[in-house]
């Protein structure tokens, strides 16, 4: 079966879902059995990594249960029957605390369940518990969680990368079979390079936010992380689509993209922008990538250099763009209708004030701060305005890109995973990690990140396929060939 | 420290913001803002003039002439103004810090 997990090692990959699916089918392997052992392998290595804030196994069991019951009847099961899957702590889940990483929502319970966390749990998945990230999905190392930071479990003195650097180390070390995250800046994309997995970041309204609890709503996606990418193209056909709850979300048909991804890449038009490849990139980052391009060409795509000109203005646009959004965004916790409450308040405004102050981490107030200032009077033409005038130009930028190719392939990060603290006391060095990931963000177009090789010390590098808007089937027919170069 | 934030500018979008920063922390983020503002200072390089805004990603693909945009070319959809069943409200009070049940109770709002 290939599905045994090995308790020895903390890098482990998980199985196709298709292998488990078989297994469960053909009665050779029980759903409560693979829940089980997931919650083994999680009892030996979340001390260390820190992935799981909170298990729900009770939950899980009683699904995996269910699954057992309609395969022993030989029921049609659903697409992700039995399958076990993580959720990252920004997405709301009943029966389990959602805290976002912060210590402002600690015992938060929810009464309801977001829709990409529902389409799952009717797809059949076995929800394990909530992971890790950076507090309300503020960072790029995990490092800003209210509850610790999340450890690299390729090499564990590095980060995971974030936000969502948890939902990443899960699946690198077999800790879920599939997980989800959010990305509004490059979360899913850059953690998923940083430790060598498969993640994926779909056009924006694709996927329902309903019950995301949100940073940056012009920004905030929500995706999978899997082990290869024909699983991540299998959890976004379950969790895509137009819902009522979510009036961004768009009534697009959904595709299956698994299908998609197996489809050729012969003649497809490839773009390299010689800004994703300029000052910055790590050389051996540059070679792994470089070298996924030449796969990309020997399998018969045609390879045209393009330029993306305004790629340097995109961190400055974003950090403006995003903080804004966010210093409007976290009003709503002020103590009044759910989370923390300052003890030593006197009045109302005190209330508010001091149950801010206790309740959110560093990065949280100088994003607040930084946004407010944008937005406030005197400041919003110069900063907040600006931002969006070149927002438009960088989305447009892109759009006349893809009339000429038909995905663009980038660096996912200028480095591989840096060393825990490295980077904890400059905040702008923190931001420049997201230096080749906001472009996406910013322009709502979709990408995937797809592992292209390694650096002498062993650390994972991920390249980032990027495909316009709503071309999901595209960007992972391109990730699908690389991955199946290195097979 | 210099800078395009003064100490006086921190403590005023503090209290915009309804932060109320520990006397240790703001040196720390007078200087990060100063950090920040000082590298997103590049976007003066670029003539924006008579560029519209880019609020929102429908923004783009909502193509005014009625022509299908990589979206629909709808934009963001809304929902019929209609009644539907909400949250229970025992279960959304639970979670309160302070309430009377049908209610969230705060500290008193106006001071006698």
């Amino acid at each position: 079966m290939g599905i045994e997990l090995n308790t020895e090692t903390l890098l482990e990959k998980p199985a196709t879902i298709a292998a488990l699916r078989e297994g469960i089918t053909s009665g050779t392997l029980t759903a409560t059995e693979l829940a089980e052992r997931y919650y083994a392998r999680i009892a030996e290595h979340n001390p260390l990594l820190n992935v799981y804030l909170s298990l729900t196994k009770e939950k899980a069991l009683e699904q995996a249960s269910a699954v057992d019951t309609a395969a022993a009847k030989g029921d049609p099961l659903a697409p992700l029957a039995g399958i076990p899957i993580g959720i990252k702590d920004v997405l709301v889940m009943q029966g389990a605390p959602s805290t976002a990483g912060s210590a402002i929502l600690k015992g938060y319970h929810p009464p309801y369940d977001a829709t990409a966390v529902r389409k799952l749990t009717a797809a059949g998945a076995v929800l394990l518990g909530k992971i890790n990230c950076d507090e309300f999905a503020m960072g790029s190392s995990n490092e800003n969680s209210a509850y610790g930071p999340v450890r690299n479990p390729v090499d564990t003195d590095r980060v995971p990368g974030g936000s969502s650097g948890g939902s990443a180390a899960a699946v690198a070390a077999n800790l879920a079979v599939a997980t989800l995250g959010t990305d509004t800046g490059g979360s899913i994309r850059q953690p998923a390079s940083f430790c060598g997995v498969v993640g994926v970041l779909p056009t924006y309204g694709r996927v329902s936010r309903y019950g995301l609890i949100a940073f940056a709503s012009s920004l905030d996606r929500v995706g999978p992380f899997a082990g290869n990418v024909r699983d991540a193209a299998e959890i976004l056909r379950v969790i895509a689509g137009e819902d009522a709850s979510d009036a961004t979300s768009s009534p697009r048909p959904v595709e299956d993209f698994a299908a998609e991804s197996d489809k050729d890449v012969r003649g497809l038009k490839i773009g390299i922008p010689e800004e994703y490849f300029g000052d910055g990139l790590d050389p051996e980052v540059r070679a792994a990538v470089e070298g996924g391009i030449e796969t990309l060409r020997a399998a018969g795509c045609e390879i045209r250099p393009i330029s993306l000109k305004h790629t340097k203005y995109a961190i400055p646009v974003y950090y403006l763009v995003a903080t804004a959004e966010a210093s409007a965004n976290l009003a709503r916790f002020d103590g009044v209708r759910y989370g923390h409450r300052s003890a030593s308040a006197t009045n109302l405004s005190s209330m508010y004030r001091l149950s801010r102050e206790e309740g959110f981490g560093p990065e949280v107030k100088r994003r607040i701060l930084l946004g407010t200032y944008a937005l406030s009077a005197g400041y919003y033409d110069a900063y907040y305005k600006k931002a969006q005038q070149v927002r438009r130009l960088l989305a447009e930028e892109f759009l006349t890109a893809f009339t000429r190719v038909d995905a663009i392939v980038t660096p996912t990060a200028p480095t591989a995973a840096f060393k825990l603290g490295e980077k904890t006391d400059d905040p702008l060095a923190m931001y420049l990690a997201d230096i080749y990931t906001v472009t996406a963000s910013l322009a709502g177009i979709c990408g995937v990140t797809v592992p292209c090789g390694v650096t002498s010390a062993g650390l994972p590098v991920g390249m980032q396929v990027l495909a316009p808007h709503f071309g999901e089937g595209t960007a992972f027919r391109v990730a699908r060939a690389v991955e199946s170069a290195s097979e | 420290m210099s800078g395009l934030v003064s100490m006086e500018e921190v403590e005023r979008v503090a209290e915009l913001a309804n932060l109320d920063l520990a006397e240790d922390e703001k040196p720390r983020m007078q200087r990060d803002l100063n950090a920040i503002l000082e590298y997103v200072a590049q976007l003066n390089q670029l003539d924006t003039a008579g560029i519209e805004p880019m609020a929102q990603v429908s923004d783009l693909l909502s193509h005014p002439d009625g022509a299908i945009g990589a979206d629909t070319g709808h934009g963001a959809l809304l929902r019929a103004d209609a009644l539907k069943a909400s949250l229970d409200r025992a279960e959304v009070m639970e979670e309160a810090p302070d309430t009377d049940g049908a209610f969230f109770r705060t500290p008193k709002v106006i001071e006698r």
